[in-house]
């Protein structure tokens, strides 16, 4: 087991290696933010100070020196823009992101495995057939789309929830939460629901897909044989032999929300590390792109372990061995 | 012999399938006394293990029990509302199984899947429960049980795995034990002993046994009595012995003649020529006219009906062989 935990965390470190080489010398590539960053306003020597200041007038492999040296220390730059490190910036916006993320998946869970269950078990039944009509529309209409009538439906039309923003926050543990006041938690809700609508359609398939494969299976006529309940049988014999692909898809599926919830939080305005993205790139903010693909990069090497680990409590037939990664 | 157990008058279940209605039980009785054992041969598909889920009521759709009585001491299950058969499943009734790798739950434990089914139908504590199921266990000749108990499925033989299903049907001390080829997965010499552990469990606790199989031989060494089935008919019963030292049906002594140890040394073995025939939309008379050397115009323009022969034996058959009963 620690072999393996070290054999990750390695492989997740020579990824995270390789990923801020290319991004470095890529968006070097692509512009200097110097011209993006000076106001032009400004005197000569002004821009030089600027320009030394962020260290922009060295050759390329000496910034890429500079740079490596701040990693060893912890250092993963300076943002050029905001004039803060990048990753307190980047941590900075995360806790609304993940906030956001574990919503929307919380509720992909907790309405999609039942609704994929019934679709599964009676696949006839008119329900089923609207669950599932339900879920291609969820799965196919554009993003961005669901989330602009999220916002015409709720907030124009019926002004139950506010369109955008973030709302009231209060402080648990110096992390600012907003689900826990009820204008933080109104703000909350359309955009997880934004998020949550694609998973929910995605989680519906995989779980009807399992549960009416699993429903045939002899150990299923077995249980009921022995005078289970229905209950029990589709409860804990048929819905425990189903977890195991909605575990990885969701798994993935996480990462994925973290790291690019960045239409869901460019529409409801959401101050995520999603929209931080977005404008660093578009002011080729080099330090902090660099550093939110490295954290992104650890975040999914991070979620497959938990996977992993989740798959062998919920298969006993996986077992994790260090010989094996 | 005493009321029977159970009881099973014109039990017909079809499926109705793309191709055309399957009968693939037709019209079956037979009647199983407490104590006794009840053999039932025939080759694949002749519909042994449908008869069987049909007594249990666990037939699913496109499946259904289209006629016929199942009285269990003397009460119509058909009628019973679906929580009754609930109740009786597994407590009243055991069902054991074709294929002991499938039957148990690969995700549960051994114990939970032992200890659910006590709990769902006695009133007693989970310690208690886990006792009655080590005990049970020990009974079949499991070593070290309570060890056992905590494995999984995937972690035992195949020969364990049926000792387990076989305990648990023991477990509760029901009326009926439905053991579908519960043997043929395992090696002769584990087969035998089973064979006789569940035959003084049995006749201990005065238990009726139906014991479904393709092999003639095992039905001589355990049954009382056989019901010869083809193409969903029981086409011959009768006592053991007598049945097969001389069959009347032209399909029985067929079956008899192609086992190898029941032919002379250096006799050829016979096997029935021609194949089953497909269930579905079944020509108007005997189904096994078409394979048999003895059939007439009458064989192939009308169904046999079954008639008693004296001696508990009973056909159906236009041209029984000459034997004297
Ligand atoms: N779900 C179903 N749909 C259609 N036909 C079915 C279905 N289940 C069973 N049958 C038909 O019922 C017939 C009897 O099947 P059954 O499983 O009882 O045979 P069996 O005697 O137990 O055979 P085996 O010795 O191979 O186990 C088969 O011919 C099969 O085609
Ligand atoms: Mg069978």
């Amino acid at each position: 087991m620690l072999a393996y935990l070290i054999r990750r965390l390695s492989q997740a470190l020579l990824v995270m290696a390789v990923m801020a080489t290319i991004v470095f010398f890529g968006l070097y590539a692509v512009g200097n933010p110097v011209d993006l960053l000076i106001n032009p306003e400004a005197d000569l020597a002004e821009q030089e100070a600027t320009i030394r200041r962020l260290g922009l007038d060295k050759p390329v492999h000496v910034q890429f020196g500079y740079f490596l040296g701040g990693l060893v220390q912890g250092d993963l730059g300076t943002s050029f823009v905001h004039n803060r490190p990048a990753l307190e910036l980047i941590l900075s916006r995360l806790p609304a992101t993940l906030e956001l993320a574990f919503l929307g998946i919380l509720i992909a869970i907790v309405l999609g495995i039942p609704l994929g269950m019934i679709a599964g078990l009676r696949p006839d039944a008119p329900s089923s057939k609207l669950i599932m009509a339900g879920s291609v529309i969820g799965f196919s209409t554009p993003n961005f789309w669901q989330g602009l009538m999220l916002i015409m439906l709720f907030a124009v039309f019926l002004g139950w929830l506010p369109a955008g923003g973030r709302g009231d926050t209060v402080d648990v543990l110096g992390i600012p939460v907003s689900f826990l006041t009820w204008d933080g938690l109104s703000h909350l809700i359309l955009p997880a629901v934004n998020v949550a609508i694609f998973k929910m359609s995605l989680v519906i398939r995989l779980t009807r897909a399992g549960t009416s494969e699993v429903a045939l299976q002899d150990y299923v006529k077995y249980a009921r044989a022995r005078g289970l309940s229905p209950t029990r049988v589709v409860g804990v014999h048929i819905l425990k032999n189903i977890l195991i692909p909605v575990v990885t898809v969701l798994g993935l599926e996480t990462g994925n929300v973290i790291a690019f919830a960045v239409v869901t939080e460019t529409v409801f305005a959401w101050p995520g590390i999603g929209k931080l993205l977005i404008d660093s790139i578009g002011l080729l903010d080099r330090p902090v792109v660099v550093a939110y693909l490295m954290l992104t990069v650890f975040l999914f090497v991070m979620i497959n372990l938990v996977v992993d680990i989740a798959y062998s409590i919920l298969d006993p037939r996986v077992r994790i061995r260090g010989a094996k990664a | 012999m005493s009321t029977p157990v159970l009881s099973v008058r014109g039990l017909t279940t079809t499926f109705d399938t793309r191709a055309g209605t399957v009968t693939a039980v037709d019209g079956v009785s037979f009647d199983v006394g407490p104590g006794e054992v009840l053999g039932v041969v025939g080759e694949s598909g002749s519909g042994k293990t449908i008869t069987g889920f049909s007594v249990l009521g666990l037939i699913d759709p496109p499946g259904k029990i289209a006629a016929g009585e199942v009285l269990l001491n003397g009460r119509d299950l058909r009628t019973l509302p679906e929580a009754e058969m609930h109740r009786l499943r597994g407590d009243r009734i055991a069902m054991i199984f074709q294929d002991p790798m499938m039957t148990l739950n690969p995700v549960l434990r051994i114990d939970t899947q032992m200890i659910e089914t006590i709990r769902a139908h006695r009133d007693v504590s989970r310690a208690r429960a886990r006792e009655m199921a080590a005990e049970a266990l020990a009974l079949v000749g499991i070593p070290s049980p309570v060890e056992r108990l905590r494995t999984y499925p995937h972690e035992m033989s195949g020969g364990m795995r049926q000792r387990v299903v076989i305990a648990i049907a023991l477990m509760l001390e029901p009326d009926l034990i439905i053991a579908d080829e519960p043997t043929t997965a395992l090696d002769v010499t584990i087969q035998s002993q089973i064979l006789s552990e569940m035959q003084r469990l049995l006749a201990q606790r005065n238990t009726a046994l139906i014991w479904i199989t393709h092999d003639l031989t095992v039905v001589a060494g355990l049954a009382d009595r056989v019901a010869v089935m083809y193409a969903g008919r029981i086409v011959e019963t009768g006592p053991v012995d007598d049945l097969l030292d001389r069959p009347a049906h032209p399909y029985t002594q067929g079956l008899i003649a192609s086992i190898p140890s029941a032919v002379p040394r250096g006799t050829r073995l016979v096997p029935i020529r021609g194949m089953t025939p497909s269930l579905v939309n079944l020509p108007p008379g005997c189904a096994f006219a078409p394979r048999c050397p003895h059939a007439s115009n009458t064989c192939r323009a009308a169904r046999p009906d079954e008639q008693a022969r004296g001696h508990g034996r009973a056909l159906r058959c236009f041209h029984p062989l000459e034997t004297t009963p």
